[in-house]
């Protein structure tokens, strides 16, 4: 099991340098990061070439990439930007943990990222956590109930949750929930940002502006998770060993709950462990749209400005999330399952 | 001897039924499918709508903007309301429907294409082929799909002429979004095609194929290639209803098909704004859509289901 997890690390690095390339040789084409630097427009030729020669953006694409990845600190660059190389660079390179400074904000990008990345990875897991839990509950009432009136009329509903765009049931539910609410004089959901400055950040607000968010994401998840937890349960109350326990005069709740879900919910994992970094591209239009302060938002604000350090940045860490959760979903499923050797 | 043979004939008389091909046989479990059969009508409708409307409305007309009238609701001038900018909505789901529509064929079009290309080399080489295109694949597949068309649809879209075709004027970025929906939703279809490829290359049809000298070339694209038709068939089908999403998706955030242009997608554009006053914006855009991909993905469903070689009922 170790030697096994050994080499599939081993096999992640060559992908992610593999994607990093990719990655960076779309971003550099991406537009003029210095057009839309801070807001102003930079119009002297000369003020542009010397910005450029400051930022590094002059040099061919694979030395700006060896920068990027490994560090210029090695090699003096041209600080003053007149053209001559006069001192050594600072930057470390993403290999050693600096992932660069935001061409737009000065900041560093861990930093910019880093204070996001708790308000994404809330919203995601709650998504995740709500989906699972009346996914599991739908799913097993369905499948006990195979192809009753509710089954098909659930199996219909699921199929138009399934597909949803994301955006329309985000606009569907703000105006129901916050705006028609609102008129009819119930309690309404707020629906722009993480909490009402004038309150200020706590809990309960965090929690009520929380719910609209997580249900858009959840949606089309939920739907297409019972519909595997239903198959899943099927499969598994026609095995001989539910007979057994059935016939053994086992209570129905214990059968179906103990018995039977047990070895329902396990391919489950799999699944819920492959797609969750991928509620991040979910994550990029739900906290557009209710202006969620993530990391979804603060990609989109700075691939809009070509600001090539963030995009990157956020990009390889969803790339490292991925290919982390391949190998964890991997390793968990194989300790759930002792049928499953990796040797 | 012929006294001594048994009546054949007869025998086989009672098996009565020729054998079916698999399109005979899946248009037989088709038609069985009431869903997929609604979703196939509502398609039509749908189609006879965008193509069909045009002998009401005139493109002039979708893209005709009268600031006097904005954000007007729903009425008889105008069924499905104004937008911001006084344009009639119902002509503009209309045209926009032609090119969501458009860009969801299309770029499925380049996506199977680019599937079967890479999935059929990558399958039939086998070796370095095969590791270097699916480590291309993998690398894709590693990055959620809106974080590729963000950054494509930078990529490609900085500055784009305005193109005409049949008199009609179109924004150069319906173009631009089809090339990057199709370059970013290939390889799905590329690993379905070359696990095809994979097993059906060891068939003894291959081997007398090459027996007869046969050309790599024509092996894969007319000996194994229509093998591979069911899946491929099915997995299109539903790329199209994801290809019509994700160009909704990079419209909706404003770096997809540019105005004047309309599409269903960046009809919704700047709608949340306005979801207090005039949720007219977002609802008729949005349940086209909606629609739009229910409807594929019951058809989909429907061929997968009726075009599955392993099945054998009727």
């Amino acid at each position: 099991m170790f030697r096994y997890v050994i080499k599939r690390l081993l096999e992640g690095i060559p992908l992610l340098f593999f994607i990093s390339l990719i990655l960076f040789l779309l971003m550099m084409n991406v537009g003029d990061p210095i057009a839309t630097m801070g807001g102003r427009t930079i119009t002297r030729p000369e003020d542009r070439e010397r910005l450029k020669r400051q930022l590094g953006l002059d040099k061919p694409i694979i030395v700006q990439y060896a920068y990027w990845l490994a560090g210029n600190d090695w090699t003096t660059v041209d600080v003053d930007g007149d053209g001559v190389p006069d001192k050594q660079g600072t930057r470390k390179g993403i290999l050693r943990g600096d992932f660069g400074t935001s061409l737009v904000t000065k900041k560093p990008v861990t930093e910019l990222v880093g204070e996001r990345i708790p308000n994404t990875l809330i919203l995601m897991v709650a998504a995740e956590v709500v989906t699972i839990l009346f996914a599991m509950l739908l799913g097993i009432y369905s499948a006990l109930r195979q192809y009753s009136a509710m089954d098909n009329f659930m199996t219909t509903l699921l199929f138009v949750a399934y597909s949803m765009p994301i955006f329309f049931v985000s606009l569907a539910s703000m105006y129901v929930f916050a705006i028609l609410f609102k008129r009819w004089g119930l309690p309404y959901l707020p629906t722009v940002g993480m909490f009402d400055p004038q309150v200020g950040k706590t809990a309960s607000q965090i929690l009520s502006h929380m719910v609209l968010p997580v249900f858009t994401l959840s949606v089309p998840y939920f739907a297409a998770y019972s519909r595997y937890i239903r198959g899943t349960m099927l499969e598994v109350m026609n095995q001989d060993y539910v007979r057994t326990a059935k016939s053994k005069g086992l209570p129905r709740r214990q059968v179906v709950y103990i018995h039977a879900l047990k070895n329902a919910a396990m391919p489950i994992v799999t699944v819920v462990g492959l797609d969750l970094p991928f509620l991040l591209g979910g994550a990029v239009v739900t906290e557009r749209i209710f202006a969620w302060p993530g990391m979804g938002r603060l990609f989109f604000d700075h691939v809009s400005r070509s600001d090539l350090p963030v995009v990157m940045g956020i990009l390889m860490l969803v790339a490292v999330a991925v290919v982390l959760f391949q190998i964890l979903t991997d390793v968990f499923y194989a300790w759930l399952d002792p049928r499953i050797r990796y040797d | 001897m012929t006294a001594h043979t048994p009546s054949i004939p007869q025998l086989t008389d009672d098996l009565s039924t020729p054998p079916l091909t698999l399109w005979q046989m899946g248009w037989l479990r088709f038609r069985r499918h009431k869903m997929a059969l609604a979703g196939v009508v509502i398609l039509i409708l749908l189609l006879a709508f965008s193509f069909g409307g045009t002998v009401f409305y005139s493109e002039k007309e979708a893209n005709f903007t009268d600031t006097s009238l904005r954000l007007q609701p729903p009425s008889v001038q105008h069924p499905f309301g104004t937008d911001t900018i006084g344009r009639d909505i119902l002509a503009r789901t209309i045209y926009g429907g032609q090119i969501s529509l458009f860009i969801g064929i299309i770029s499925v079009v380049i996506e199977t294409l680019l599937g079967i290309l890479v999935g059929a080399l990558a399958g039939y080489y086998g070796g370095w082929v095969d590791s270097l295109l699916m480590r291309i694949t993998e690398a894709l597949l590693n990055i959620p799909t809106i974080f590729l068309l963000l950054v494509m649809a930078k990529f490609f879209g900085n500055e784009i002429p305005e193109i005409e075709i049949g008199g009609r004027v179109f924004s150069g970025s319906v173009i631009v979004i089809v090339v990057i929906i199709g370059a970013t939703s290939w390889m799905y279809l590329a690993r379905i095609v070359r696990a095809e490829f994979l097993s059906l290359k060891e068939n003894e049809f291959v081997l007398a194929a090459r027996a007869t000298g046969t050309s790599n070339m024509q092996i894969i694209f007319l000996h194994i290639l229509p093998n591979t038709f069911a899946p491929i068939i099915v997995s299109s089908t539903l790329s199209v209803a994801n290809a019509i999403l994700s160009e909704a998706y990079i419209s909706f955030l404003g770096l997809g098909v540019q105005p004047p242009t309309a599409t269903w997608g960046n009809m919704l554009d700047s709608s949340a704004n306005y979801l207090d006053s005039a949720p007219w914006l977002w609802f008729f855009p949005g349940m086209l859509i909606l629609l739009t991909v229910l409807s594929i993905n019951f058809l989909g469903d429907g061929l997968r289901d009726a075009l599955d070689p392993r099945s054998r009922t009727v």
